[in-house]
């Protein structure tokens, strides 16, 4: 199906290695895969579906380690600004926001020479509407 | 092989500097050695995609032009560098080791990389790493794997294994690697070279391509800790292209390395020298220890209780935000387009699904499942809520002491193809390094020995948010001792 280059040979071998391995504990099923595949605009092949089954359940299975932690008194943290700004010399605000200013940006030739398709203008896409 | 580069690996990079400076080293045969030597090393190791011969020559003796004139010339002046895939170089392609990026060329430079050419670096080309710089091993890349110079049955590590291999391999003078969960320690540790975390926000992102931004950092590796020094002093300071990037002021990281360890307080955290530690990376990473000890640091014992929850709060966030951020590659703006479909949705689905390989499906379909309704308390909440923990552990260690020290990895180098069936397993390569991306603190591996197979051993030591002083500091202190 695809008309590139297919997985490297320690990929292949690894896939076909690890089919008849036994599961862990099902969290996920195939249809939830497709479902998340289906998300994440990703085709899965037939033959991708068995491992990325096995190795979610497994993966998912190594993280329900988390709940043996009580975490119900913790506030969540998204990412470390909060403890990093405050030693930010002359920002004292959480989340400080550059002016409001026009800057040159990149110019246009430039970003759509790196495009699939162009008009010279606009990216050019396949129809939209389904059917 | 020329006399200038008669041995590339034991001159220091700011002498490099000063010989290229003062005309006794021209850079243009500095540079044609480096490109021999890639050429020459380049087909076992894999570890450049591309090598930028006509640039990196011109730059070069644009270089020795203006020495000559006795123009002021950067701290960087005509040394050749190489730079991770996944950061962006106006002119060279920049792959990130996915066929989705096949042939990419971005109509701008990375401020790091911006910052490396203003100091007059040489620019030697794009080196390899697991495909969007997911992996432990450079298993991953769509390119193929790297072969660790030390041992070619080995993995460089990964996911800066390309960074790391040609430091190694004498193939540049210094790398910009890029380190998410481990990306930079693990392969300098696998390599026996030195690798820099800095702290998140202490370099510019500008440029790098995104794989988990509360995460990423870009980093140097090169073969001493004072190289490396030099290359974090240039690449570091604020960019207002980069909103998480600090407004606080790069010290002289050179001059501070050099201050005495008496008195330093070092930590080491039980929790790090626990099961699955090689006994072999535990005495070289004591020996370390002993070290400091021996000039003038108090040791003491420390604890981070909620380490063993680190690598599966890693592979939570790190998913979640991978997901989001890798949505860009759609077959529109850039990279790979399936050709025939012929409406946007299946020209989405299959320019992704040829496009990206086998663990960055596996990644993006994990993180788009911790995300999506129904799940997202259960895991990313939960993930969010534990990172805290994990920042806060080290918080509390860092009243106590300055710097922790413990292994980089737990088992030095293995082999290829060892563990590339068994995903957890892959992942548990990064136990010891995850923690202080979550935690958005900074840290450095450099060699502390060697394995009875030969194998070189890293010890990593972690610093409070921006401690980078004190990190060069105590790992300069370990690698003049076990010199």
């Amino acid at each position: 199906m695809c008309p590139m280059t297919p997985l490297d040979p320690i990929h292949a071998a690894a896939h076909e290695a690890t089919a008849h391995v036994a599961t862990a504990p099902q969290t996920v099923t195939e249809e939830s895969v497709r479902q998340v595949a289906a998300l994440a605009n990703l085709d899965l092949t037939p033959a991708e579906l068995p491992s990325m089954l096995r190795d979610l359940n497994a993966i998912l299975g190594y993280i329900a380690e988390l709940d043996e932690l009580d975490t119900a008194s913790v506030e969540p943290m998204a990412q470390v600004s909060e403890l990093v700004a405050g030693l930010s010399a002359g920002s004292t605000a959480d989340t400080p926001l550059r002016q409001d200013v026009l800057v040159p940006s990149l110019d246009r030739a430039a970003v759509l020479r790196s495009a699939p398709e162009t008009d010279g203008v606009f990216f050019k896409l396949p129809r939209v509407m389904e059917r | 092989m020329t006399n200038a580069t008669a041995d590339l690996s034991a001159r220091p990079l700011a002498q490099l500097r000063d010989e290229v400076v003062s005309g006794t080293t021209k850079a243009a045969e500095l540079t044609s050695g480096y490109l021999e030597r890639i050429a020459a090393r380049n087909p076992e190791i894999n570890a450049y995609l591309s090598v930028a011969t006509e640039s990196a020559q011109a730059e070069a003796e644009a270089v020795d032009a203006a020495a000559k004139r006795g123009d002021p010339l950067g701290p960087l002046a005509g040394v050749p560098l190489g730079i991770k895939d996944v950061i962006a170089v106006e002119s060279m392609t920049a792959t990130a080791g996915s066929r989705i990026l096949e042939g990419y060329i971005p109509p701008y430079t990375a401020t790091a990389v911006r910052r490396l050419k203003a100091a007059g670096a040489v620019l030697l080309g794009k080196l390899n790493c697991d495909e969007f710089a997911m992996g432990s091993s450079n298993e991953n890349s769509a390119y193929g794997v790297v072969r660790n110079p030390v041992a070619l049955d080995r993995v460089p590590g990964g996911s800066s294994g390309g960074s790391a291999a040609a430091v190694a391999a004498g193939m540049a003078a210094g790398t910009l690697g890029t380190d998410t969960g481990g990306s930079i320690r693990q392969p300098a540790s696998f390599c026996g070279v030195v690798g820099v975390l800095p702290t998140y926000g202490r370099v510019s992102r500008y440029g790098l391509i995104a794989f988990a931004s509360s995460l990423d950092r870009i980093g140097p590796l090169a073969h001493t800790v004072e190289d490396a020094a030099v290359l974090l002093k240039v690449i570091a300071g604020h960019d207002p292209l980069d909103a998480t990037s600090s407004e606080l002021p790069v010290p002289d990281y050179v001059a501070e390395s050099r201050k005495p360890v008496d008195g330093l307080r070092v930590g080491v955290p039980a929790e790090y020298f626990g099961e699955g530690l090689d006994p072999e990376v535990r005495s070289a990473v004591e020996k370390a220890v002993d070290a400091l000890r021996q000039q003038g640091a108090m040791v003491q014992p420390v604890s981070l209780p909620h380490t063993r929850y680190a690598v599966p709060t890693y592979y939570v966030l790190a998913t979640a935000e991978a997901s989001s951020n890798l949505e860009r590659f759609d077959g529109v703006r850039y990279g790979y387009r399936a050709p025939g479909a012929n409406t946007l949705g299946a020209m989405y689905r299959q320019s992704r699904e040829c496009g990206f390989g086998a663990e960055v499906k596996r990644r993006i379909l994990l993180g788009t499942y911790v995300l999506s309704a129904g799940y997202y308390d259960a895991y990313y909440r939960k993930g969010q809520k534990v990172r805290r923990l994990l920042a806060e552990d080290f918080q509390r260690a860092f009243t106590q002491v300055d710097v922790l020290v413990t292994p980089t990895a737990p088992t030095p180098a293995f082999r290829i193809g060892e563990k590339t069936d068994d995903p957890v397993s892959m992942y548990l390569a990064d136990i010891y390094t995850v923690t202080a991306n979550l935690a958005g603190i900074c840290g450095v591996s450099l060699p502390c020995g060697v394995s009875s197979e030969g194998l070189p051993i890293g010890a990593q030591i972690l610093g409070p948010h921006f401690g980078e002083t004190t990190v060069f500091r105590a790992a300069r202190a370990v690698e003049q001792s076990l010199r």
